[in-house]
């Protein structure tokens, strides 16, 4: 490409080019500042002392981490952001990474349905299908509990894993799985020496990308979950949503350590993925 | 004759056997927890407290403080859905070359997973009024921190849902441009087209399908704002979305029946809007975007 117009002289339509480049640089350049002011504006407030009407704080402190930690209760929100995005995680896996083995080895009758209903969870919002659900769950009782939360969680998680699994499992040669069966392995042999190594990218790749998006999951856990199932995430709204009640240093305190939490697990899920599969599901994914 | 070959050969010739049945569990999950209640909801929502079968849905038409959230969510989703798709096709073409595209995507990347409610928290006091945003437009001399509002008010959840809505209809059509054979532009060159002209004659009808579906689904995204309409908008009036109303009735008022009823006429609209741009995707070029050569 660059071969074509490096070598001509400079022309209007060049100056209109680098314009245009320029343009869209700046553009994007602006984005991205405006992303880190506001990162950066939680952070310094977190730290910050006082600081009303000026660029800096007055001074900067740590105390508004401990005062987070005891006024919001953390570690009970902690505990329970663990034991869902945990439940979460292992419960997808085990229910998606089957049944997206299943979709991709065998041709069956419905199973074009079976796959829109898998496909809905994905393209219908969290809150659209959430106050149905929500409903349902409490008049089973399920409502506010932290399994009703975790419930309510696999509902996008596991046609996510099952989406992302099947394309993963297609590209592995089926003849691999029958040169094993004709040298006599088991089903349960199979699975644990030929299947398991073979899907373990794309399963740890699979539930990394479910770990980030249940730890930042707001709307579903939001409707489902009571005072003693919030998540971080669902806690770290309340205080903003009463925000007047608690010192906003204190809140950007609590905003930090989700923050925190979140990114470390981005990080490592970076490591195993394209950023561009967090949003894309599973079917358009491409590298 | 048939009925000596035994059922479950039958089957697995249909595709049915032990592996097939894996795949149980999942659909079992996915019928109880998301097709059953929303069917319970639909049924639900034709169950008024009235007992009328379209108490609810009248009731919805009739109060302007509730058709009204209809609009207020179109005026708002609409505008950021066309404005972050348009500027997402031209950044889209430009980082599709570029040799730190990684870094550009993970950066994008982090406002999607850190999520509307830590965005909120962060524009609050970044657009606020002593926030740096303020601050530097009124040191440039473009207006002063008293006539400036940025949160609050119906800019707060706009800007919101760019600064969240832009990296995912970036990343969408980041995937959908790097699918065209770069060959077929190499060609375009070749033959003596220009830019723009490669741009409109051979990127946007391979696109199109692509852009459809990625306005479709930040479309989705933006009409079902929740956190951000309640933190950085004012809930009361003008950003008074239909997912609020929605909540309102289910959490504050206990009526679940019209929760329900919000709940569907919120996933009728998206419905609407989504069929019609798949719909209008038809009279656009289909057929593959790679190469005749593979």
């Amino acid at each position: 490409m660059t071969a074509f117009s490096a070598s001509r002289s400079l022309t209007a339509r060049d100056v209109g080019a680098k314009l245009w480049i320029i343009s869209i640089w700046t553009l994007l350049i602006f984005f991205v500042i405006n992303l880190f002011g506001i990162i950066g504006a939680v952070v310094t407030s977190s730290f910050a002392t006082r600081w009303l009407r000026s660029w800096l704080p007055n001074g900067f402190t740590t105390n508004w981490y401990a005062s987070a930690w005891s006024e919001f209760q953390l570690s009970d929100v902690l505990m329970t952001t663990f034991q869902v995005v945990g439940a979460v995680v292992v419960l997808s896996g085990l229910i998606g990474v089957p049944a997206a083995y299943a979709i991709a080895r065998r041709e069956f009758p419905g199973k074009k349905a079976m796959m829109l209903v898998f496909l809905l969870p994905l393209l219908v919002p969290p809150i659209t299908y959430g106050i149905p659900l929500a409903t349902v769950l409490y008049q089973t009782g399920f409502g506010g509990t932290l399994t009703g939360v975790i419930l309510a969680n696999l509902v996008p998680t596991v046609p996510f894993v099952i989406l992302v699994m099947i394309p993963f499992i297609e590209q592995i040669d089926p003849r691999i799985e029958s040169a094993a069966r004709i040298f006599g392995a088991g089903t349960f042999r199979l699975f644990i020496y030929v299947l398991l190594p073979l899907l373990t990218p794309g399963v740890l790749a699979a539930l990394l990308l479910v770990l980030v998006r249940t730890i930042a999951m707001f709307e579903l856990t939001f409707l489902t979950s009571g005072p003693t199932s919030q998540t971080l995430v669902v806690a770290l709204y309340y205080s903003v949503f009463a925000a007047g009640v608690r010192a906003v240093q204190s809140i950007d305190a609590m905003a930090v350590i989700y923050m925190s939490l979140t990114l470390i697990w981005l990080i490592i899920a970076l490591r195993f993925v394209n950023p561009t599969q967090i949003v894309t599901r599973g079917k358009q994914a491409r590298d | 004759m048939e009925a000596t070959i035994p059922l479950r050969v039958r089957l697995a010739a249909r595709g049915l056997d032990g592996v097939t049945l894996l795949a149980i569990p999942a659909v079992l999950l996915l019928v109880a927890l998301f097709l059953y209640p929303f069917s319970y909801g639909l049924v639900l929502s034709f169950r008024p407290k009235d007992g009328s079968f379209f108490g609810n849905y009248g009731h919805f038409f009739s109060d302007p403080f509730l058709y009204k959230t209809i609009w207020t969510t179109l005026a708002l989703a609409v505008p950021v859905t066309v404005l972050n798709l348009v500027a997402a096709v031209p950044v889209a073409f430009r980082v599709r070359r570029m040799r730190y595209q990684r870094l550009i995507t993970t950066i994008l990347v982090l406002p999607i997973t850190l999520g509307t409610v830590l965005v909120a928290e962060g524009m609050l006091n970044y657009f606020g009024p002593q926030g740096w945003f303020i601050r530097t437009l009124s040191l440039m001399g473009l207006g002063s921190p008293s006539s400036i509002k940025l949160v609050h008010n119906y800019w707060g959840v706009f800007l919101s849902l760019v600064i969240t809505g832009f990296p995912f209809t970036f990343l969408l059509t980041l995937s959908y441009v790097s699918g065209i054979d770069v060959a077929l532009e190499n060609a375009a060159a070749t033959l003596g087209a220009r830019a723009a002209a490669r741009f409109w004659t051979i990127f946007l009808p391979l696109l199109a399908p692509g852009l459809a579906i990625t306005f479709c689904l930040s479309f989705v995204q933006a009409y079902s704002v929740f956190p951000s309409a309640v933190l950085l908008g004012a809930p009361a009036g003008p950003t008074r979305v239909i997912s609020i109303a929605a909540y309102e009735a289910a959490f504050e008022q206990y009526d679940y029946s019209l929760a329900s009823a919000i709940a569907m006429i919120m996933g009728a609209v998206q419905l609407v809007v989504v069929v019609g741009v798949l719909m209008s995707r038809s009279l656009f070029y289909r057929g593959p975007a790679a190469g005749a050569k593979g």
